[in-house]
């Protein structure tokens, strides 16, 4: 990747991380954020890690973020009149962002310089092939492991979200008329 | 170099044209094809000073369609209703059509085309994970829908966008399993290489095309591309009988019109990657790159422009052949109920997927081979 090209994508990713959390709308909030993680896909393409870098574009922002769309959507989120906030939040953000920088700044300070530790990669590198290999061989443990939790996950928010066909039959028949709880009993008499 | 990306440039101009005119002349082929379906005239106006007429001919509204419609859409007024969105309300198009425009840079409209001494690869961009490059503008492509839906401050514009982003998302999956399926059986996700695994002939005579080994895949592929171009029969998003328009309805003039292109770019969109999964592409039944081999033993050498040229032929024949498939459907099905759309994504098509793929992963690995 030219070098001009890098900094151009670095500094989309600054100018969208910064919109994040300047803008006072919530849905241009989340377009900033979607704007991010797509330049840094692109990044990560450019970088070489091709799989990687198109993965992070179909997840975070193909799903992630459209169901962040819909979390704002659904709770109705509106734009903040003032600055917003309690003055301990403000305080405490402010605090953990200056520890971050401070932690940074040593970090990349006593790191060596970035050419001394870059080594050649492999004519492969970031290819879906040895990105597979990797994943079913050195690091298998943890992949599976990985995605049990994701499939418990899921199991357990349809388990919370899912309501029996005897509470829904308790919950319409509290409602004294209205075609909600006649349509509510006839969703569980499908159910049960 | 200098020469190198001349051609570059000249094939990604040449495909963007090539994508925007199929789009346009689709909506002529719907006006009239659906006239045709619903026994009646379709358009028929309009005239360069009575030309045709003059001449005898039949009025085939080529005119009105390619030429007075575009231009009447142009010029109208740009309108935005009061305590939109201005900046998403205008954005909101061009974030719809865009992913869709940029997925056929990986899609191979032939093979290897010689001229002098430069072999040109008729493919925009040559990338090797070309399957995920296509989920990943698919995925992006639901921004433009649900935005235009949201910055129109309209209920029902809010609704359309709501819905329409739900059905993508759903679809979306359904997608990615028939495409994982078919790169799991070929063994690549290079769309081209894709396109050269599907040369060649079984028993002496049938064409290795991949609808004869992934056909689950590609009812699959089928389906949940016509939900992601979101026409009916899957059109809750813009159902009209509910919603006035859905998340165009706040949208007229040039913006609406970038809308319906993305309808029609999503349909040869779809009918492409069928085209390419499933019809091998631009392979033409026993052409090989030396020439026509036919069942019989009898052989029929042709240069390599030919070639090439019947290849390019053969792809956006089959691509038209899809195109008219999706068109046919549109006017034949009535609209879904909404929970009839979504038993069908998620109760439907997503286990079908999932046991398609564990099948082929199965049959890949019995036998160790990628087709």
């Amino acid at each position: 990747m030219p070098l001009w090209l890098f900094i151009f994508l670095a500094v989309v990713a600054i100018i969208g991380a910064f919109g994040v959390i300047i803008q006072r709308s919530p849905v241009h909030c989340l377009l900033a954020l979607a704007l991010t993680l797509f330049d840094i896909g692109v990044l990560f393409i450019g970088l070489g890690a091709e799989t990687v870098g198109f993965l992070q574009i179909i997840i975070y922002v193909g799903a992630i973020m459209v169901l962040f769309l819909f979390v704002i959507w659904l709770l109705n989120l509106q734009t903040e009149a003032d600055g917003g906030g309690h003055l301990a939040l403000k305080f405490f953000g402010s605090t953990a962002a200056a520890a971050l920088a401070a932690e940074l700044f040593v970090f990349f300070s006593k790191a060596a310089a970035p050419t001394a530790r870059m080594g050649l990669v492999a004519k492969d590198y970031g290819s879906i092939e040895l990105l597979a290999r990797m994943l079913f061989s050195d690091y298998l443990v943890g992949f599976e492991v990985t995605s049990v939790l994701l499939l418990a996950a899921i199991v357990g928010a349809i388990a919370l979200a899912r309501r029996t066909p005897a509470e829904l039959v308790r919950s319409g028949s509290t409602v004294k008329s209205g075609s909600g709880a006649r349509c509510r009993r006839r969703w569980a008499i499908s159910w049960g | 170099m200098g020469i190198e990306l001349i051609i570059g440039a000249i094939k990604a101009v040449v495909i963007v044209v090539m994508v925007l005119n199929l789009a346009g002349l689709l909506l002529w082929f719907e006006r009239k094809g659906s006239a045709l379906i619903q026994d009646r005239v379709g358009a028929n106006r309009a005239a360069v000073f009575g030309i045709g007429r003059r001449l005898g001919l039949p009025n085939l509204g080529l005119m009105n369609t390619l030429l007075a419609d575009p231009i009447k859409l142009f010029t109208k007024e740009d309108f935005a209703p009061d305590g939109a969105d201005r900046f998403l309300h205008g954005l909101a198009p061009f974030l719809a059509l865009f992913p869709v425009l940029v997925a056929f840079a990986v899609v191979p409209i032939g093979d290897v085309l010689k001229i002098g001494s430069y072999s040109i690869n008729l493919q925009a961009a040559d990338l090797n994970v070309a399957a995920l490059y296509i989920l990943a503008t698919l995925g992006v492509g639901v921004y433009g829908i649900a935005l235009g839906g949201w910055a129109s401050n309209n209920r029902w514009a809010l609704l359309g966008g709501i819905r329409a982003s739900a059905q993508m998302i759903s679809y979306d999956l359904a997608m990615g399993l028939a495409i994982i399926a078919v790169v799991i059986t070929y063994g690549t996700l290079d769309l081209q290489e894709i396109c050269r695994i599907q040369g060649g002939v079984w028993f002496g005579w049938i064409p290795r095309w991949g609808i004869l080994v992934q056909p689950v895949s590609f009812i699959l592929l089928l389906t949940a591309g016509m939900a992601e171009s979101k026409r009916v029969p899957f059109d809750l998003p813009e159902g009209e009988s509910e919603l006035v328009a859905g998340y165009f309805t706040e949208y007229s003039g040039g913006k609406q019109a970038v809308f319906m292109m993305t309808d029609f770019a999503e349909i040869v969109l779809v009918s492409v990657l069928i085209t390419t999964f499933f019809f091998g592409g631009w392979q033409v039944p026993w052409l090989y790159r030396d020439g026509f081999h036919f069942p019989g033993g009898a052989y029929l050498a042709l240069p390599n422009v030919v070639v090439a040229i019947a290849g390019v032929a053969a792809f956006f024949i089959k691509t038209l052949v899809f195109c008219w498939l999706q068109i046919l459907v549109r006017w034949t099905l009535p609209r879904f109920r909404y929970d009839q759309l979504m038993r069908l994504g998620w109760k439907g098509l997503v286990p079908l997927g999932l046991a398609n793929l564990l099948v082929t992963a199965f049959i890949v690995v019995a036998v160790e081979a990628k087709y």
